[in-house]
């Protein structure tokens, strides 16, 4: 065991680096870029805390998970009592270990990182989920008695994984409603392999099965049944709406419905859920890649994750086409930095303006037109605006859409008292989740619009919260902004 | 899993499956569709429901072109389905029209039929008019003729009913002063292409039921986008029946060949080498007696009637 440093000494030590596989080698396939620490680089990480008596990491973690204490027990190489720890506010540690923007939530608040590199938090998340998933003994947290109540969540992503393990553990009877064939939602057909293996996610749903949650994949809440049903027919005393934001945009420019021009959800679920990947073991085909040019327009996450899969397909060329610069891209520095080194060619300031066919309606090519920043826009982002007579064609023969996602209107549809803004995503209370509808709460991206999945799950547990007051209450306060307007 | 109640020919390559699954029996209306797949390696396919009954069955046939579709039909009353999920997409639109006709291309009689049945129920005088290739591979001729108030067979080489393709009884009634208030078209894109040229210098709204190549079904992936008046539409779920007379179908025959040399290396890898678990049953036609001439119409007659409730 590792003694306590002075913190003097403590922040002389560097961050460990996440070990990864080398970048040509990674770049044509599937396994998992970053490796994990060693035993010995995550305690010498854990070393770096200075344990503060008021730790903002805490604050800056959407599900508050206990770092400080988590950290202290990866010192002391209590590592099951860490996974344990983490267990506590965070049902998918294994998971929130690789996919959160750490450096914008609990690195970001580290204190550390003022002055110095932050403490390697995600890094050592993800050390101990890993070590608790290879040992095997996986210690789920005790299950309140139970309360006789049952709640319905309508879809398995990370929203409401996170309320559903929440109110499992509070004793109420928890039922999960899954529209594909497999749980997990966006963690399993949004986020490649290569970034979050699928056997861990099935690991975690497995944990969160055995803690007793009950997972019905197949049915369409609003289509298989709806939220009135469950509520008055099966006996569901309260529901968690959390299907996300899963509609693609495109950009509605001519040429889209060529074949070759694919929306990113459709892309990234061919290739993760369906697994076209591996066309020698999975029926769903996709789009020939191999040794063609394939690039991707956005800047997002979802862009670099498609970019990188379409390398992993065999690309010839794999790019980014981006109408703003390089510094206003919102992915994740972390995942365009991999893209970088994995060969991926960044075409900032170009805009495409129509995709051109063969006479068999296939792509070949883009009009692309080249951008310039100008005054800041609502998003405090320079607006790009496009240069007159900068237009040219590129041959190309993919194309995959990432430029956003928006509501899907299914489960709306047919719960016409639920109230929805304007933009199709669902009115809930900022705080308690409620929507108009007595009984219904609603959060993740449904409610936000895209974001993380942190922040998803982080609504999952207020949601949680909010559910258990309101089933052993059993008050419904109708003066919320969302029964109101 | 989704357990196989019944399954049987109707014609070479096409069968019928009743299937266990009660919430989809009960909320199905005419029109919906459902997405299987068979097994863990097997891709997404969407299917429309023919029918649905009381014990919680709903009813699909399937035509076996591909790989998928050869591959279902290799399984037997007793076999389970993976995953089945529905209802999907919008209901047929029914209300009382006044005269309807009604047409099935091939296997597209399956998916026309729910609606026949539903038009028929909202007071519709219902003329059907079922098509195939030829009297082997008509189905459901019974089935229509009991819900239709008139029904034309046309086979491409006049083996049952009349010589010709459905659009030439469509365009006789029509000539002859036949006054028809909607069409609803099903089957092969080059038959409702055609239909929909025959009736739209008459005006007649025509409504065409589109099967593009699809994953999800719920709105997700836009794999399934239509050109619809011009504008991107969803099939599974703003359709899947559109107005025909505003679909772009050659951008629709465009899409669905994208995956043609996958598909076809697909099916000849499945054709060489069978899954263990379906040779047991390959060489379909060969091997049932009941799509003979003769047995086709019997094994068509007991097709239920759907009940009142889907109208």
């Amino acid at each position: 065991m590792a003694e306590p440093l002075p913190p003097k000494e403590r922040v002389k030590i560097p961050r460990q680096a996440m070990p990864e596989q080398d970048a040509d080698a990674r770049a044509r396939n599937f396994d998992e870029v970053n490796l994990g620490l060693e035993v010995v680089a995550a305690q010498c990480e854990a070393q770096r805390c200075l344990t503060c008596a008021d730790p903002k990491c805490v604050k800056g973690c959407p599900v508050g998970v206990k770092v400080r204490d988590f950290v202290e027990l990866v010192l002391a190489g209590d590592f099951l009592g860490a996974a344990s720890k983490i267990r506590e506010d965070n049902v998918l540690p294994a998971v929130t270990g690789r996919v959160c923007p750490q450096e914008n939530q609990c690195e970001g608040a580290c204190i550390m990182g003022k002055r110095f590199d932050s403490l390697a938090i995600g890094n050592l998340e993800r050390f101990v989920a890993d070590y608790e998933r290879e040992s095997g003994q996986v210690a789920l947290p005790q299950r309140a008695p139970l309360t006789g109540k049952k709640v319905a969540i309508v879809g398995s992503g990370p929203a409401g994984l996170s309320c559903a393990g929440d109110l499992c553990l509070r004793g109420h009877d928890v039922t999960v409603f899954e529209a594909l064939h497999e749980i997990g939602g966006v963690l399993l057909y949004g986020i490649p392999e290569f970034r979050l293996p699928k056997d861990i996610v099935r690991q975690e749903i497995d944990n969160m099965r055995a803690m007793g949650i009950e997972f019905q994949t197949n049915v369409v809440v609003g289509k298989t049944v709806t939220i009135d049903e469950l509520m008055q027919e099966e006996g569901f005393d309260a529901v968690f709406v959390a299907t996300g934001a899963g509609l693609p945009r495109f950009l509605d420019i001519p040429g889209e419905h060529l074949g070759g021009v694919y929306s990113a959800n459709e892309f990234l679920t061919r290739v993760n859920l369906m697994k076209a990947y591996d066309s020698s073991h999975y029926d769903s085909p996709i789009y020939q890649c191999r040794d063609r040019h394939v690039a991707v327009i956005g800047g997002g996450n979802t862009a670099m994750d498609s970019v990188r899969s379409a390398m992993r397909l065999g690309a010839g060329k794999a790019s980014i086409i981006y109408r703003r610069s390089m510094d206003e891209m919102p992915a994740r520095q972390e995942e365009v930095h991999h893209a970088q080194d994995e060969g991926v060619q960044f075409l900032d300031l170009h805009n495409p303006v129509e995709f051109i066919g063969d006479e068999q309606g296939i792509l070949k090519s883009v009009r692309l037109v080249k951008m310039a920043l100008g005054e800041p826009d609502e998003s405090g982002r320079r607006r790009p605006v496009a240069i007159e007579g900068s237009e040219f064609e590129m041959p190309l023969d993919v194309a995959i859409v990432a430029v956003g996602t928006g509501a899907n209107p299914l489960v709306q549809s047919t719960t016409p008292d639920m109230k929805t803004n304007r933009w199709g995503y669902i009115q809930a209370d900022e705080e308690s989740l409620r929507t108009s509808k007595v009984g219904v709460f609603a959060g993740g991206d449904i409610v936000s619009g895209a974001a993380t999945v942190i922040l998803a799950m982080g609504a999952g547990r207020t949601a949680a919260s909010s559910i258990d007051e309101y089933l052993q209450t059993g008050v419904w306060e109708t003066d919320s902004a969302a029964a109101e307007s | 899993m989704f357990p196989i109640v019944e399954a049987r020919f109707l014609a070479p390559d096409v069968k019928l499956f009743r299937i266990q699954a009660p919430r989809i029996a009960r909320k199905r209306r005419a029109g919906q569709f459902v997405i299987i797949r068979i097994d863990e390696h097997g891709e997404r396919i969407p299917l429309t429901i023919a029918d649905s009954d009381q014990d919680g069955n709903i009813t699909i046939i399937v035509q076996g072109v591909g790989k998928t579709t050869r591959w279902l039909n290799t399984l037997e009353s007793g076999d389970a389905i993976r995953d089945v999920v529905g209802p999907l997409g919008e209901p047929s639109e029914v209300e009382s029209f006044g005269t309807v006709v009604v047409i099935g291309g091939g296997v597209g009689t399956a998916i026309a039929y729910p609606t026949a049945v539903a038009m028929k129920q909202a007071g519709n005088r219902v003329i059907s008019i079922i098509g195939a290739r030829d009297h082997e591979r008509l189905i459901l001729q019974d089935a229509m003729q009991q819900t239709s108030d008139q029904l034309h067979v046309m086979t491409d080489d006049g083996s049952a009913g009349t010589q010709g393709f459905v659009t030439d009884a469509l365009d006789q009634m029509i000539q002859s002063g036949v006054v028809v208030d909607r069409v609803l078209a099903i089957g092969p894109v080059p038959m409702m292409r055609a239909v929909s040229a025959v009736t739209k210098p008459h005006q007649i709204p025509t409504i065409v039921s589109l099967n593009p190549i699809m994953v999800d079904g719920t709105g997700m992936c836009g794999g399934c986008r239509v050109l619809v008046g011009g504008r991107a539409r969803f099939a599974c779920v703003d359709g899947p029946e559109f107005d025909a007379h505003e679909v772009d179908f050659d951008v629709l025959m465009k899409r669905n060949n994208l995956y043609r040399d996958q598909e076809a290396e697909a099916l000849r890898e499945f054709d060489e080498h069978p899954p263990e678990s379906v040779t047991r049953s390959c060489q379909l036609q060969h091997h049932h007696p009941e799509v003979g001439p003769r047995s086709g119409d019997d094994s068509r007659s007991d097709v239920p009637v759907t009940s009142p409730e889907n109208s």
